[in-house]
């Protein structure tokens, strides 16, 4: 049986049908319920939504043997875990964001507000800039509002929560999408199936940039 | 004499894997709890982590609980020609846990070969590796990869020291994409970054990996092949050949490991059970001139193998009470431990005991 650990919400559907294209499909997953663990043992696998960023937690710990989760959460923890593909969906970027105007004259520490604070660390310490980082869990862009901190450092998808908070990106760190992840001790023994999926998957994203 | 059955998996692989190690002439190495600080800080990164538990010794000199084994093993003995010292061990080392971020004390075994090692010896090391994977369980994975095929590989195609750090990381996580990526931000030519990217691609079974690996390797790199050819056909003849594979995206630090390194893995453990290597380089950096190899096993992994599930704590439950005779539940208790059984004498049911068989003494008062 394959475990395979999906993201809750919207990149997870769209995932799951990659999934389903690669002949490993659960059609009890599309039925409106609550549940959070759907099996096919038809095709040997078995599906579980869990919350996007704990998808990485439930492969290095062997519970799935693949998953989807985005580069963010890859580069934030550093799971010890294959990144077998770029599946091409959930794209965004990591960026730096301050309110419209902002103007950094480095005379200050300048504080930093963000979710990710392994990425901004390393981000600043590669540009020599010093920072405070302010650890946040959600609703970042309030923060340079009311003054708590200078800057954001955020995933941004359109730009749009930035724009109505009368914020605006200033640097971009990187770009960020899905990956295929793997556990490696599950990769030793179910490396067949797996590469099958990778390959299958691979394929598909060929075809649509193509189609593009 | 013992009930084997009582035995937890890491006990279990400690006496049969302590006799693996003598039958070879690996003879136990036994040292102490504590090591002074000084010798970790000299070769911090070769810490799997940094974070040591200190104290000052009555003597004021700042000591250390154990975080690793091979240095304390190493940082004594001779070199000289022709000389090896064989040494198997079973200790605790004390590291920080990934999961609680606390210390946690981590049962280890594993062996060391260190003197005027040659391919001989690295075949042993890895032929042992094997085997003890497979005492432990039958469905095991053991992958060897080859410093030197990756450094060769790197050096023929050139880069900067922080470009090649990037590409061993993006070869460890078997990440393509992103490597491919970087080839091209770097202005990499179509051939050497395929090339590169061909070290993920290749993996397996040994004949094949070394058909494709042949068409990769230049000069740099020629060394390494040869030797995993001579190590290949050494383990085709071996009952477990079949189980130890290529694979290059094992790499440990090039700083204390060059040569042949592998990781072990078993069917049911979420991360690699057994860690090895050449490490003639953390030889060097200490002041020895001769080569090693070893490996260590991490024992507390083996919990989550799945052993069968005991249905009960105790077979018998024994109540007796003020008025029972205490000679007569004497031999009672011992006639059942007697006949193989587990007997638990108490006064009342122990909330939450499972027992599968419950014998009242004459003399007992139900409390309730």
């Amino acid at each position: 049986m394959l475990n395979i650990a999906l993201p809750k919400g919207r990149l997870g559907e769209k995932v799951y049908a990659m999934f389903e294209r690669a002949g490993y499909d659960c059609p009890a997953i599309r039925e409106n319920n609550r549940k959070l663990i759907f099996e096919n043992p038809e095709k040997q696998v078995r599906y579980f939504w869990v919350k996007p960023s704990d998808v990485a937690i439930y492969v290095q710990r062997g519970c799935a043997d693949i998953g989807v989760a985005g580069k963010d959460i890859l580069l934030e923890y550093e799971p010890d875990v294959y990144e077998l593909l770029d599946l091409g969906v959930g794209k965004c970027r990591m960026a730096v964001a301050a309110p419209v105007g902002f103007y950094d004259s480095g005379e200050k520490t300048l504080r930093v507000a963000t979710k990710f604070t392994s990425i901004t660390s390393a981000y600043y310490a590669r540009v020599g800039r010093d920072i405070d980082i302010i650890k946040l869990n959600g609703s970042i862009e309030l923060a340079p509002i009311l003054g708590l901190s200078d800057v954001i450092v955020d995933i941004v998808e359109t730009g749009t929560t930035l724009k109505e908070n009368n914020l605006e990106v200033i640097e971009e760190i990187l770009p960020i999408s899905a990956r295929l992840i793997a556990n490696k001790a599950g990769y030793k023994f179910k490396g067949e199936e797996i590469e099958n999926i990778a390959m299958n998957m691979k394929e598909q994203i060929e075809r649509n940039d193509q189609n593009l | 004499m013992f009930d084997e059955k009582l035995l937890k998996n890491e006990e279990r692989a400690i006496f049969s894997l302590r006799s693996l190690y003598r039958s070879y002439g690996y003879l136990p190495f036994k040292m102490s709890k504590f090591e002074e600080y000084e010798l970790y800080v000299r070769n911090k990164d070769f810490l799997v982590s940094d974070r040591i538990i200190t104290f000052n010794d009555t003597n004021g000199k700042l000591m250390a609980l154990k975080p690793d084994v091979t240095l304390s093993i190493i940082k004594n003995g001779i070199d000289l020609p022709g000389v090896k010292q064989k040494v198997c061990y079973n200790e605790n080392v004390y590291r920080v846990s990934d999961g609680t971020h606390r210390y946690k004390e981590i049962m280890q075994t594993g062996l060391e070969c260190i003197g005027d090692i040659d391919l001989y010896d690295v075949f042993e090391t890895i032929s042992l590796s094997a085997q003890s994977l497979e005492m432990i369980s039958e469905s095991f994975v053991l992958e060897i990869s080859h410093l030197g095929v990756l450094s060769g590989v790197l050096e023929d195609v050139g880069g900067d020291e922080s470009f090649q750090n990037e590409v061993v990381r993006y070869i460890a996580k078997k990440n393509a994409h992103d490597l491919r990526a970087l080839c091209k931000r770097e202005g990499m030519n179509e051939e050497d970054g395929e090339k590169l990217e061909s070290l993920i691609g290749i993996y397996g079974r040994r004949g094949d990996v070394l058909e494709k690996l042949d068409r990769i390797c230049g000069p740099s790199s020629r060394e390494a092949f040869n030797e995993l050819v001579q190590l290949s056909e050494m383990l085709d003849g071996q009952p477990f050949g079949d189980r130890v594979v290529f694979d290059f995206s094992v790499v440990n630090d090039m700083r204390y490991y060059n040569g042949i390194v592998f990781k072990g893995f078993l069917d049911g453990v979420c991360e690699g059970v057994l860690s090895g290597g050449r490490y003639d380089n953390l030889m060097r950096r200490i002041g020895r001139t001769s080569g090693a190899v070893g490996f260590a096993i991490y024992l507390d992994l083996l919990e989550q193998l799945e052993s069968a599930r005991q249905e009960y704590d105790v077979e018998v439950l024994l109540l007796y009470g003020d008025h029972t005779d205490k000679k007569q539940l004497a031999n009672t208790v011992r006639r059942y431990a007697d006949a193989g059984k587990t007997v638990s004498a108490q006064r009342g049911v122990p909330p939450g005991l499972r027992f599968k068989e419950l014998v009242k003494m004459e003399g007992w008062d139900d409390p309730c």
